[in-house]
């Protein structure tokens, strides 16, 4: 018996085959969702605060995982095929995920490194700050005396019958002859009247040239640990951010202080620690002294925020709360922000629990996610008096 | 592909068919494909061109898609266990690689036509699933895409726990019957021996239970029993349920299956008359295909080896018999040899602090790990114990605990997920650090204790 080849070879047209994508905008979907609902682990993710200015940053989301029963890979042992020459001890690969301090997407490729599993998206940081941002709003926002108006472009958006021979709109202009033509009962194209003419007309896009500034104090005394600067950190980080957003130029002055103020590097501010107590007056009164001699409150949007643990010399209290009168004076919002992990009743919070202006915000920080509960503490404008 | 190259391939097709059918392999008719590189990684990340959409397909052809412009990697072979069987080629592809993936991929039918694990597969799954996707479109309409979506998820995180045995297949026909369950004997021997031991007094009947034998198919189980299933819900579980079985042999022979297909391929190239430069080609390519790697087990290099072997040692007529009657976890435990272990160089690792380090070199405990690791393809087996837990319809699913502990990690959030589907508190018991443990859900929160 002959066996004939039994087969068929063909092509077809799969250009309409589109099942493939259609399920990836899904799962993109799906990744902006995750984004948007982890806004609070996000705020405080070290790829981002510390990102060296890529603007593309993995982040980890892990309710895109697809769950299931499986063996724990850690405490397992896997096959694995050597040159010829491995021998027991031998070193494969580090677990990029110990000890924690190694920022996700840094470090050696996944590719060969067993272990690494939790699924990585790629998002822009716009994305983030744009998810991020839609539900702050600007408090007290005033309107400073000496805006100066620039203009910086101009954009086409309306259609008008007289205008620059230059400006003319060919396609609008035609389609207004055919219809003229159209109703006079002799369809098509016949002549063009002076009344089917239209022109493009323009408009200048204004923005005010508005500054703000951010008196980023923090307490820098041994009692502010790793985790409390890093708070810091994150938030001023979103804060400086978030003004970015509304004027077009911030500045950032770091005080820190102990019992005393001094005006630091952004560097020296998260990194350097100090020991002795804690007299927060002194940052109050620098902060003050900046505005008189820099930031005129008639030309600066202002923003004082202060953190720090909650210590406090108790006799200086008083004093304390005299200045950060004097600073809402001049200042849009006063903000206070404590990061006080163990919950205990501090100094600073005890005083301040007194000023009821409206202008003075506070928010306790207790854990990573409660940075972006304080950033949308700060940042609402519920309550906010509108300059007219 | 211009016409012209179109008629070489078909030429091509031609001549290793005759070379293949020569060396005796018998397969299905065959149905080529060309197609764009974009549909390859469709039907590569959904199993089959026809199944069913889910936002999981769509993130695993994302990221095939994005290996594949990085360069990372490349599907050579694409092929459907079906009949007639389906393969897809590459439209960028030479014509000496399409020529490799055609050899190639009629290894995997011959294997697919008569292994005996893919004896019970619908050889018509391209059509049912087709229909099925059809069918879950309409409940989308429905119900909502989101609570079709939604209840597509739960039941991905449980696929995999269906009993795809022999007897576990042909087990859907059956309802449970709870009078006839009891009359089960637990002890199989049970009756070897009444004779000598004589009948004790009539022993308090036990309380009927809830399934009579612990039962292995989750998905079966939950369609069956679980009060608060919709018809369309029922219906979904059982499309998955059968596609599950259809994919199960595919997982439990994937060493087996690709040595195979390579063996082949490397057979019926060395038959075709190449050219210098095709000649330099395809040894680059089969290199590419059987590089070993250090964290795992490339399933064409390790397959290769041992039927090179089984050859050497036994001739090919055994490989035909080996062909049909084994699985991998069975390859594995008769025909790794000591030499085989050395001279690929297996080993076992594992972690030691945050270093991945080289554990075990010698053969059989080697040997015996990678079986191990085949068992129930690689997945942990789980049994329900009881489906009327507390007298409250709660679900009691015990992990046959085989001294490799779960990702408890995953364990948490995967339970939400059984919860979904059953409707009640569901438990689930495991070994942690040696000890006893039960994770439940209620529908709320999740908790563990340690018994």
């Amino acid at each position: 018996m002959i066996h004939r080849p039994s087969f068929i070879l063909s092509r077809e047209d799969w250009s309409l085959h589109r099942k493939g994508e259609q399920d990836q905008q899904r799962h993109q979907e799906k990744v902006r969702e995750a984004i948007k609902k982890n806004l609070a682990d996000l705020v405080t993710e070290e790829s981002l605060i510390m990102h060296d200015g890529r603007q593309i940053v993995k982040v980890p989301i892990r309710s895109l995982d697809e769950f299931r029963f499986r063996y724990n890979y850690n405490k397992g042992q896997h096959g694995g095929q050597g040159d010829g020459e491995s021998k027991v001890g031998d070193v494969l690969g580090k677990d990029p995920s110990a000890k924690g301090q190694q920022a996700p997407g840094k470090g050696e490729g996944a590719g060969e490194q067993p272990g690494v599993d939790y699924y990585e998206a790629e998002v822009s940081l716009q994305e983030i700050e744009s998810l991020l941002f839609a539900d702050l709003e600007l408090p007290n926002l005033e309107r400073k005396e000496q805006d100066e108006i620039t203009t910086t472009d101009v954009r086409f958006n309306d259609i008008r019958k007289k205008g620059l021979a230059g400006n003319i709109d060919k396609k609008r202009t035609l389609i207004e002859a055919i219809r003229r033509n159209s109703l006079a009962g002799k369809p098509g194209l016949h002549n063009i009247s002076n009344d089917d003419l239209r022109y493009k007309t323009w408009e200048e896009i204004q923005t005010p040239h508005s500054q703000a500034v951010v008196l980023a104090m923090m307490d820098t005394s041994g009692s502010m640990g790793q985790f409390e600067k890093y708070i810091a950190r994150s938030f001023f980080f979103w804060m400086t951010r978030f003004l970015r957003t509304k004027y077009e130029h911030v500045d950032i002055q770091y005080i820190a202080h102990h019992t005393e103020a001094k005006v630091v590097t952004e560097h020296e501010f998260f990194t350097k620690g100090e020991s002795g107590g804690t007299i927060c007056s002194s940052a109050y009164n620098l902060a003050l002294d900046l505005v008189n001699k820099k930031y005129h409150p008639d030309r600066y949007n202002i923003y004082p925020f202060h953190f720090s643990d909650g210590d406090n010399l108790t006799s200086d209290n008083e004093k304390c709360i005299k200045l950060i009168k004097q600073l809402m004076e001049v200042s849009n919002i006063f903000g206070y922000g404590e990061v006080n992990q163990y919950n205990r009743s501090s100094s600073l919070m005890n005083a301040f629990k007194n000023i009821q202006e409206e202008k003075f915000k506070h928010a306790i920080i207790r854990e990573k996610g409660e940075v972006y509960k304080a950033l949308c503490h700060f940042f609402t404008a519920k309550d906010s008096i509108r300059a007219s | 592909m211009t016409n012209e190259e179109m008629q070489q391939l078909e030429a091509a097709i031609e001549e290793i068919t005759i070379i293949a059918r020569d060396f005796g392999l018998d397969f299905y008719d065959m149905r080529y494909e060309v197609c764009p590189s974009e549909i390859i990684y469709t039907f590569g990340a959904y199993g089959m061109p026809t199944r069913f959409s889910h936002w999981s397909f769509g993130k695993a052809f994302h990221r095939m898609k994005m290996q594949y412009d990085f360069g990372l990697s490349k599907i050579y072979e694409l092929v459907i266990n079906s009949d007639p069987c389906y393969a897809f080629l590459l439209d960028g592809n030479s014509l000496l690689q399409n020529k490799l993936i055609v050899a190639h991929v009629l290894g995997h039918c011959d294997f697919f036509k008569h292994n005996n694990s893919f004896a019970n597969t619908s050889r018509y799954m391209v059509d049912s699933m087709a229909a099925s996707a059809d069918r879950m479109r309409q409940y989308e309409q429905d119900h909502g895409k989101l609570a079709v979506e939604e209840f597509i998820d739960s039941v991905l995180a449980l696929q995999e726990h269906i009993d795809p045995t022999y007897v576990g297949r042909k087990k859907h026909a059956r309802r449970y019957d709870s009078s006839d369950e009891a009359k089960q004997r637990v002890d199989p021997y049970e009756d070897v021996f009444q004779w000598t031991e004589p009948k004790k007094a009539e022993e308090p009947k036990p309380a009927p239970r809830f399934p009579a034998q612990p039962e292995k198919d989750l998905l079966l189980f939950i369609m069956q029993h679980a009060k608060g299933l919709q018809e369309w819900q029922r219906d979904i579980l059982t499309i998955m349920r059968e596609e599950m079985l259809y994919f199960w042999p595919q997982i439990e022979t994937k060493i087996m299956n690709e040595g195979w297909a390579t063996y082949w391929h490397l057979r019926i190239m060395r038959e075709l008359d190449l050219d210098e430069g095709e000649t330099i080609e395809f040894a680059r390519m089969n290199a590419g295909v059987i590089m070993p790697s250090k964290t795992s087990l490339n399933p064409y290099h390790v397959g290769l080896k041992i039927w090179e072997d089984i050859e050497k040692r036994w001739g090919r007529e055994r490989m035909w018999e080996i062909r049909e009657y084994d699985n991998d976890s069975s390859f594995l435990r008769n025909y790794l040899t000591q030499e085989l272990v050395d001279e690929m160089d297996l080993y076992l690792y594992g972690k030691q602090g945050d270093e991945w380090k080289v554990a075990e070199k010698d053969w059989e405990k080697v040997r015996d790990s990678l079986c191990a690791a085949k068992v129930n393809g690689g997945f942990p087996v789980l049994l329900v114990h009881d489906g009327d837990y507390l007298k409250n319809g709660e679900l009691y699913i015990k992990h046959a605990y085989d001294g490799t502990e779960l990702d408890v990690k995953y364990l948490e959030k995967t339970i939400p997920h059984v919860y979904n589907l059953w409707g009640r508190t569901t438990h689930l018991e495991t070994v942690l650090d040696n000890r006893a443990v039960v994770f439940t859900f209620d529908g709320k929160k999740s908790h563990r204790r340690f018994l």
